[in-house]
């Protein structure tokens, strides 16, 4: 099981970094948002998929799983959702004040 | 008693809160925030004190022992940065009041002044890995929102890339926090520090470690990764551009030195040496664009960049009297790079550009500006007595005492165009034939503008005059970051 999800979020993040290096803007933000799925599956199976009973201190149980990386996850899931919001916004802005989504002409006066 | 660490923390964050609902009161959000960032420096000068008297303090949070729960730490080296981002927190607010637009002021720009200030000195006191990347998602989002103020066309092209690289940088700190959670098993820095020495494979480890460097050395504008820094650190107003250029790489250079004495000294040889040869590179270049450029903010902005090299330069040799230097130098340049941005901002109110060859013979209209300039400039090239020459020397003499040549000649060099670079700004900016008329400038008063840039200007000279104290000062927190196990001690409690 940890190989399969190994693999995937190893997926995940390659085809956030082919999204980065994109040209157009909104690309960009589906590689943000791809990246961070990536990034929080290899959070939980690096920790390790161990199965048990739910990390509660009053059941008899032989062993528990982690409560830990879940509860990163989740803070980072919660961080991750505001910065893309924020992305969005962003690049609709930008768009609107440069009417282009094409970041080669975003790049800017190499004399800057 | 030693919730008193939280303060730092808390009054900021409070302060941003209420802020937001009295949004188009502007009189009363400014006397409010002066009042708060008064606040915040007392008591982060009560917090040094009292960690300067009784050793390290830590607080757990909602009483979760240790390992397992977050801990805030307040070491020296902590507090230190904390009252330093104070100092430059108060300086700046005091400054954005004359510059800042009426309509920039309503669109809640105290509030997130604010949850900067606040995910500056998380990020220092945090004792928790997990906890940090928060802390500097806390700062990174306040900056996003700061750096984009005003909304120009020039900002929102820069501050989409600013926004882009710092979130991918965020991925890269969570997979590194996933590599460490997986190696050790633990989150907290001190846990992390006693689980790593019984380790046996050391690759893992380094690959953990560079990861990280890379992290840091991107929100600290090390040498292949500062690429973005001197474009974004121009849009914003010179009040916002002044607090980015005193604080925010600074954190990054803190996360490195903190991680770096304390969790990955297990093999100075490979990682340390690479610190090192990055810091000659990154001021190298980082002086190379500072001298290339005309604009009196790009080339403070590239200034940035060599100077963080000096600071991982003291890492880089890891030797006490270079920690010493390094966290000496930290504490200079916080203080005098906000302050030559101050000076930015002024001379851009003045003349209304911040164009090089735009301006000229500002000396005989405002000789006090002028004057106060030429100080900070040639603190920050290392002319003695001032403080960049007593916290550069000690990198120096103790990277002759290493046998580190080629770095110490780099850094004399380094040295030197800075000098020349900043001396091109004076003359460009004071020397000459006035541009305008002396009554062109009547409309703009210059007392309120230098009333904050004044105490930075006096502290300046203050750390080069008083070099003996605080040099001591510094060298006892570089022995406390060079000694491990008090950090981890005070943390676990053993």
């Amino acid at each position: 099981m940890e190989i399969l999800m190994i693999f995937t979020s190893g997926i995940i993040i390659a085809v956030a970094t082919y999204l980065f290096m994109t040209r157009s803007i909104l690309r960009v933000v589906f590689g943000v948002v791809m990246l961070s799925h990536g990034v929080h599956l290899l959070i939980l199976t690096l920790a390790g998929l161990e199965t048990g009973a739910p990390p509660l201190l009053t059941e008899e149980a032989a062993a528990y799983t982690d409560p830990l990386p879940q509860a990163v996850i989740l803070t980072a899931i919660v961080i991750s959702f505001g910065v893309s919001a924020f992305l969005l916004v962003l690049s609709y802005r930008t768009y609107k004040e440069h009417d282009t989504d094409d970041l080669e002409e975003l790049r800017g006066n190499p004399n800057e | 008693m030693n919730n008193i660490i939280l303060l730092p923390v808390l009054i900021p964050f409070i302060a941003g809160a209420v802020l937001i609902l009295f949004k188009n009161h502007t009189a009363a959000q400014r006397i409010a925030s002066a009042a708060v960032v008064l606040l915040m420096l007392a008591s982060s000068i009560f917090l040094i004190v009292s960690v300067y008297q009784n050793g390290v303090l830590t607080v757990e949070l909602g009483n979760w022992s240790a390992p397992f729960g977050i801990v805030l730490v307040a070491d020296l080296f902590a507090t230190l940065m904390v009252l330093l981002s104070s100092i430059v927190g108060v300086a700046c607010l005091f400054f954005s009041f004359q510059t800042l637009s009426k309509e920039r002021e309503k669109f809640f720009f105290y509030p997130f002044y604010f949850f900067l200030l606040t995910g500056v000195n998380g990020a220092f006191l945090t004792g928790d890995l997990f906890n940090l990347f928060v802390f500097f998602e806390v700062m990174l989002i306040s900056s996003y929102v700061l750096i984009v103020f005003g909304g120009t066309k020039y900002q929102l092209r820069e501050s989409y890339k600013y926004v882009v690289i710092n979130i991918f940088a965020s991925g890269l700190f969570l997979i590194a926090i996933a590599f460490i959670y997986g190696l050790t098993g633990t989150l907290n820095m001190a846990h992390i520090a006693v689980q790593i020495e019984q380790l046996e494979q050391q690759g893992v480890i380094n690959a953990a470690a560079i990861l990280l460097l890379i992290v840091f050395g991107m929100k600290g504008a090390l040498f292949p990764l500062y690429f973005w820094l001197p474009k974004s650190y121009y849009g914003p107003p010179a009040a916002i551009a002044a607090l980015f250029g005193g604080l925010l790489t600074k954190v990054g250079i803190y996360a490195i030195i903190r991680t770096f004495t304390l969790i990955f000294v297990h093999d100075i040889g490979f990682t340390h040496n690479i610190i090192l040869a990055l810091a000659g590179l990154t001021m190298f270049f980082g002086v190379l664009g500072a001298v290339s450029q005309f604009d009196f903010k790009r080339i403070l902005s590239y200034h940035i960049i060599s100077q963080v090299g000096y600071m991982v330069m003291g890492l880089g040799l890891f030797t006490p009297l270079a920690l010493a230097g390094a966290i000496y130098y930290i504490a200079h340049h916080i203080i005098v790079k906000s302050a030559l941005f101050l000076f930015a901002g002024a001379t851009q109110k003045i003349t209304g550009t911040t164009d090089l060859k735009k301006m000229s013979g500002l000396l005989s209209t405002h000789p006090a500006l002028a004057w106060l300039f030429f100080i900070s400039a040639i603190s920050l090239a290392g002319i003695p007595p001032l403080s960049g020459f007593f916290s550069k020397f000690p990198l120096i003499l103790s990277g002759i005492e290493q046998g580190r040549y080629v770095i110490v000649a780099v850094s004399l060099l380094v040295g030197l165009l800075t000098l020349f670079s900043m001396m091109k700004i004076f003359i460009y900016v004071f020397w000459g034939g006035a541009s305008m008329e002396k009554e062109d400038y009547k409309h703009v008063k210059l007392m309120p503008l230098l009333l904050p840039i004044v105490p930075l200007v006096a502290l300046t000279i203050g750390l080069g005059l008083f070099a003996e104290p605080i040099f001591v000062f510094s060298e006892t927190v570089a022995d406390e970051i060079l000694e491990p196990s008090i950090y981890i001690d005070a943390v676990l409690g053993e």
